[in-house]
């Protein structure tokens, strides 16, 4: 009936955490005779009777909903394969990339090319780990310019930290763009010395992310290399998930689903937009 | 004769001193290091990632795949033939099945984790020191594991059983020795490696095998500390 460690402890795989049957195993924990173990590297995390650990380091196994930054690695039939920094890679299909249309037996490489950076969402997963990905939803792009740089994806939630805090800090004091993938790809673009800057502090969170008071940490240091006013790193929250700059607002899209696959060819992508006014009586009609 | 006193003054159930470590390799995901006397190994983990070759992958499970290598120069002054030889595969092979009871690989259909050992020293007991520094290196890496994998040898100098033989004690003549590698998983006490090499009576055989488990114990115990201790220094938001 004893707890063995305390919450937010270090623990390693087959360390007992707790003796006798007060408590009950979760993720990252397992029971063994009257012993609960870890089965994991992780943070011990204590939710009243219930032993999880919050894993310190893996691989990223890709999840529904997921937004992630993939590359480019090959050029399909109809879509492009994406490499998530992960053991599985990403089908994106042509019907999923663009709300364009892109005729039969089109090059593929004009919306995509090799070695290219996209933002995509992942929208399926099968039991084999094989993954579906979108480009088609707010912030969903192709990436130009700018860095990328990798991280161990369980760290990412620090990163960004509660409602986007962290990275809004670092965004704030760099005035750089970042866009964090939940895979551990992070883009961001800016001046080359404060990119520098902004590398440097994301390498420090992942330095120090199963520590407390990473936040005040952070402000410091980014405080020491910037030079900013450390009273307007307060508050510094965002409201999109992953950090989408102001210029990556939503746009309106006319429609999510029911949309025909093949519509009529349209011209120049600036034709899909929808006229907010109805379309002029052309000459001779009345 | 008996071998009353051994040569290095350990106790009969001493093992060597040991140096165990986590996170050595950084570009690696995970990777530890382990040294028991003049025994050094490294292990760096790969993965789990993309399986190839292709026929290879099990689309029920992640397979696990190691690689035991000597350096040229680690034995005792003989160049050791860098690459794949029958020995280094053979012990390639029992590593494998030494760590797979220990791992969960369910979540990484088609995948494979790829662990590399590497010895730059070696003075007897190298198939052990790879698989205790490769036990680190798999946790290290974040793979769901119910144990760490110590492992140890233990066997007879001249009638008498001793724990972890050095260079010294496992090279005389067959007669005289007798060298019997363990490994297990602390936390049930299976045993998840039994070579052995040499003659050795079936009762003194099974007093072999309860004598090494302080050593067990005592070298899963370095393991975990080795884990934690990497995460040690710069807890309480010290100097990255």
């Amino acid at each position: 009936m004893e707890l063995q460690v305390k919450d937010r402890d270090v623990v390693v795989p087959g360390q007992v955490v707790a003796t006798g049957m007060e408590y009950l195993p979760s993720t990252g924990t397992y029971r063994l005779g009257d012993d609960i173990r870890a089965n994991r590297l992780g943070l011990m995390k204590i939710e009243g009777k219930v032993l999880k650990t919050i894993p310190l380091a893996g691989v990223y196994l890709p999840q529904k909903n997921d937004v992630v930054i993939g590359k480019v690695i090959d050029i399909l039939m109809s879509g492009w394969r994406l490499a998530l920094n992960s053991p599985y890679s990403a089908v994106l299909q042509v019907k999923d990339a663009t709300f364009d249309f892109i005729a039969k037996g089109a090059d593929l490489t004009k919306y995509f090319d090799l070695e290219d950076h996209v933002v995509a969402k992942v929208i399926q997963v099968t039991s084999q780990n094989l993954v579906d990905v979108t480009c088609k939803g707010p912030g969903l792009k192709k990436l130009t310019g700018g860095r990328i740089i990798k991280v161990c994806p369980h760290k990412v939630p620090r990163i960004i930290g509660t409602k986007g805090s962290m990275v809004g800090m670092i965004k704030k004091a760099t005035g750089c763009k970042i866009i964090i993938g939940q895979n551990g790809v992070i883009w961001m673009e800016g001046a080359p010395d404060k990119e520098y800057v902004a590398v440097e502090t994301i390498r420090l969170i992942e330095e120090l992310a199963h520590t407390t008071g990473l936040t005040e940490r952070v402000k410091q240091h980014l405080v020491e290399r910037t030079g900013v006013d450390a009273a307007s790193l307060e508050h510094v929250e965002q409201e999109e998930e992953f950090g989408g700059s102001p210029d990556d607002r939503p746009r309106r899209y006319p429609r999510e689903e029911g949309r025909p696959e093949r519509g009529p060819p349209r011209g120049s992508s600036n034709d899909r937009r929808r006229r907010p006014y109805p379309a002029r009586p052309r000459r001779g009609e009345q | 004769m008996a071998y009353e006193r051994r040569h290095d003054g350990r106790a009969a159930d001493e093992p060597r001193k040991i140096t165990a470590k986590a996170g050595v390799i950084k570009k690696a995901d995970g990777s530890g290091y382990f040294k028991i006397g003049d025994t050094a190994a490294y292990a760096a983990v790969y993965g789990p990632q993309e399986c190839h070759p292709a026929w290879m992958r099990n689309p029920k499970r992640g397979i696990l795949r190691c690689t035991y290598s000597m350096m040229p120069f680690s034995g005792d002054g003989e160049r050791v033939r860098p690459g794949p030889s029958r020995r280094s595969k053979e012990i390639s092979m029992v590593t494998e099945k030494a760590l797979l009871p220990v791992l969960d690989l369910d979540d990484y259909p088609n995948a494979v984790v790829d662990v590399f050992i590497e010895l730059p020293e070696t003075d007897a007991g190298s198939r052990c020191a790879g698989i205790c520094a490769a036990a680190i290196a798999l946790a290290d890496a974040g793979i769901t594991m119910k144990d760490v994998v110590p492992a140890v040898s233990v066997g007879q100098v001249e009638g008498t059983l001793v724990v972890d033989l050095d260079g010294e004690e496992e090279h005389m003549d067959e007669n005289a020795a007798a060298d019997i590698p363990v490994a297990c998983i602390p936390s049930t006490g299976e045993i998840t490696l039994l070579q052995m090499d040499g003659v050795m009576e079936p009762e003194k055989l099974l007093r072999a095998l309860d004598m090494v488990r302080p050593a067990l114990d005592r070298i899963a115990e370095a393991q975990r500390n080795a884990i934690k201790e990497r995460y040690a220094h710069s807890a309480g938001g010290g100097a990255a």
